[in-house]
């Protein structure tokens, strides 16, 4: 089955239907066409440009470049992770546990896979390493934001409570508990309903581009079962380590709790 | 025997505060609104980071893990809070007998679901809940805010007899300085950023 090829302009025509929706909506006083534009524009300058430093690294591919591109997508989640909490540790921290959380479990499992699963030659070969490591981070990503915005908030609102269970005699670990609990199941909630809804619900994004681009759908399944699987994991064990690190980081070495050490930001 | 011992403590806008507690007395502590009271209270407690030295039964408070501490010198704060659904979930297991017939209360209280409590029953309760965790230390911060006369005297009496049988070592905070002078042994006032003793009541 030949892939058709998808010219420039008949790209415009869809974006006649983004423009259409934002006329409505202009029409409509909905105050999102303003939002809407920008985010298309920046999906296509950013996917264009992406598209580019793709070809050029596909046809190097040496290791260092495939490292710097990992490190900067790397860098630009943990950024995210910071602008999408509404309370964040002070002075690097929230940077720091965001991105290392993300930076062990997405790295770890892609590289695991690559290795071990689907076996390139060489292992980092950009072509499989960049679009499975962008997969891992998106969704990390999204799990680790979550649960610490779910973290620092309930910490923040429930603060009397978590002292009153220290006065008790308490244990750091023991007060936080049902706030951990929580802030784990919210980071993990996207990526276990995405699973439990694949193929009936939904036909995932990946799948449904490895098929519109030519490949056999059984094929596709494959890979996409793997990229769920391995997404799931990376997320849980990112998320683990991200409630784990910021909860410890909230109390100090006395165990009381230390609000002293969130930040309040204005979200965007 | 000393109890607890602190020695220059430091705590929000308080100096250099020094007091020795005996085993089974008890200090009432006054003072106006927003001059640390709480804040002294929270740093015995080690709840906030703070100056000096504390000492219970001559142990230094940093030789102790921090909620080993807080079990031993038990902070019973203002307004309590109760997190799970029950009463009884945030007592340890077997204090049914210690809490039925103390300070009016059935047996059956275990079973109230929190959401019904009245503030004064929650705070009788929250006092309850800390003496049924064994403390050496108790460090009532206005135990009595929401009751009536009837029900004051009744904790006061009881508390007393409590505190006497355990040993405790007890820091009383109060606005009201009648209740001090019933139930303290020694009194201490919050002047300006110092805490000054007044001696010679016993």
């Amino acid at each position: 089955m030949a892939v058709i090829d998808l010219a420039w302009w008949k790209l415009a025509l869809a974006t006649l239907l983004i423009l259409a929706l934002a006329g409505i909506s202009l029409q409509a006083r909905l105050g999102i066409t303003r939002t809407l534009l920008v985010a298309t524009l920046r999906t296509m300058i950013q996917l264009s440009l992406i598209g580019l430093v793709l070809e050029a690294l596909f046809a190097s591919s040496a290791f260092y470049w495939v490292a710097l591109m990992a490190t900067v997508m790397l860098l630009v989640a943990g950024r995210e992770v910071i602008a999408r909490q509404q309370r964040r540790l002070r002075g690097g921290w929230a940077f720091a546990i965001g991105t290392g959380s993300m930076f062990v479990s997405s790295f770890t499992v892609a590289v695991l896979t690559l290795t071990v699963v689907i076996g390139p030659e060489p292992w980092y070969e950009p072509r499989y390493a960049i679009p499975l490591l962008g997969m891992m981070l998106g969704n990390t990503m999204t799990g680790v934001a979550l649960s610490l915005d779910r973290l620092t908030e309930s910490v923040w609102s429930q603060r009397a409570v978590i002292e009153n269970r220290l006065m008790l005699g308490d244990s750091w670990r023991h007060a936080l508990e049902d706030i951990r609990r929580h802030a784990m199941r919210n980071g993990m909630m996207p990526s276990i309903n995405g699973m439990a809804a694949a193929g009936v619900v939904s036909l995932p994004g990946m799948m449904t581009g490895q098929i519109l681009a030519g490949s056999p759908p059984a094929l596709a399944v494959k890979y996409q079962i793997l990229v769920m699987l391995t997404i799931t994991a990376g997320t849980g064990f990112g998320t683990l380590m991200a409630v784990s690190w910021g909860s410890r980081r909230l109390f100090d070495e006395r165990e009381r709790l230390r609000l002293d050490r969130l930040v309040q930001q204005h979200s965007r | 025997m000393t109890r607890l011992l602190l020695q220059e403590v430091c705590a929000g806008s308080l100096k250099g505060v020094n007091l020795a507690l005996a085993a089974g007395e008890i200090v009432g502590l006054s003072g106006p609104s927003g001059s640390g009271k709480s804040r002294l209270l929270r740093a015995v407690a080690d709840l906030d980071p703070h100056g000096g030295e504390v000492f219970l039964d001559g142990q230094p408070q940093d030789s102790i893990p921090g909620h080993i501490w807080r079990q031993r010198v038990m902070m019973v704060p203002a307004d309590s809070q109760w997190w799970f659904d029950h009463v009884g979930a945030h007592f340890p297991d077997g204090a049914g007998e210690f809490v039925a017939g103390a300070l009016g209360f059935s047996a059956g209280v275990m079973d109230w679901p929190v959401s019904r409590l009245s503030s004064g029953e929650r705070q009788r309760l929250a006092i309850l809940r800390a003496l049924s965790r064994q403390p050496r230390v108790l460090l009532l911060d206005e135990p009595s805010a929401n009751l009536d006369d009837d029900m004051t005297q009744q904790l006061e009496h009881w508390l007393l007899e409590q505190i006497r049988r355990r040993e405790l070592g007890v820091i009383w905070v109060a606005h009201d300085h009648h209740q001090l002078d019933r139930v303290s042994d020694r009194q201490a006032f919050i002047r300006g950023d110092t805490l000054e003793l007044a001696h010679g009541c016993d």
